[in-house]
């Protein structure tokens, strides 16, 4: 028995994936984005399971689901790897004070001159 | 009778999963958003119990609530100090942010209003799934599930690269 249609679902993920959307533009911290980021991607895993349920082949969505979380996975490691060389480096992990390229010193205000 | 009840808890679960998204999304201390990110995870395992995914669930709440969420707290740890107890994090473009996701939103409501999908006559009803994965992983998926474990050696062998000490 069915009582939930598929639109409660769509609109579910709509919204997450709005405020993932909100969460990725207004945050500085580049934890807060990676937030974001897992937002959207939870959204639209159940936008496809969703689809793939009510509307033909639910294992094909689940399978696609999984690929899903397992790159998400994957990216939070490549993030948090990130992370971590940018603090060695910078000091803070404030996506608007990580300004230089590879050679230029910290305090050095060269590429402001330039 | 059953039907009340299964609406019901449709729209907890959903509640759940919006509740911690707005609170992930909002809330002015990182520490807070990481954890009412576990709030929208176990939320859409719910959702995935209605959509009759009971593997996808059980994934969700190991790999997210288990994994990623453990590895944001240690990337927190990691990189502030003890001594700033805030952890605070400031918004930038807060007012372009909201008119850009608004939009969206409102846009993507529109759209979903308009639209009408080919939907199936009869939804299948509810049983495991975890056998038919397992044989499409086997079968019909062989190459996706042989490239993802491409994609997890090189993300090892990436994050060992990024973090390694420089050594001469």
């Amino acid at each position: 028995m069915q009582v939930i249609g598929l639109t409660p679902y769509l609109v579910v993920a709509s919204t997450l994936f709005c405020l993932g959307v909100f969460c990725v533009l207004t945050r500085r911290n580049s934890i807060g984005i990676l937030i974001g980021v897992e937002l959207m991607l939870n959204a639209a895993n159940v936008n496809i399971v969703a689809f793939s349920r009510y509307v033909g082949d639910p294992v094909g969505g689940q399978i696609f689901a999984i690929l899903v979380i397992l790159l998400a996975a994957s990216e939070a490691v490549i993030f948090l790897g990130l992370l971590m060389a940018v603090y060695q480096r910078f000091d803070t992990i404030e996506v608007d004070k990580v300004s230089l390229l590879k050679d230029e010193v910290p305090g050095d205000d060269a590429h402001e001159r330039a | 009778m059953d039907a009340m009840l299964q609406a019901l808890v449709f729209y907890i679960f959903a509640a759940l999963t919006l509740g911690g998204a707005v609170l992930a999304a909002f809330s002015r201390k990182l520490v807070y958003s990481v954890f009412s990110l576990l709030l929208t995870f176990i939320g859409v395992a719910g959702l995935y119990v209605f959509l009759s995914a009971d593997f996808l669930a059980a994934v969700q709440v190991l790999l997210y609530a288990g994994g990623i969420l453990v590895l944001m707290v240690f990337g927190i740890m990691l990189t502030h100090r003890i001594a700033d107890v805030t952890l605070e994090t400031q918004f930038t473009h807060l007012k372009t942010g909201a008119i850009i996701a608004g939009s969206l939103w409102l846009s993507l409501l529109f759209f979903l209003s308009l639209a009408r999908w080919p939907l199936l006559q009869k939804v299948p009803a509810y049983g495991p799934t975890t056998r038919a994965i397992g044989m499409g992983f086997m079968g019909d998926y062989l190459v996706p599930f042989e490239y993802s474990s491409v994609v997890l050696l090189v993300v090892v062998l990436g994050a060992a690269t990024l973090v390694r000490k420089e050594v001469d």
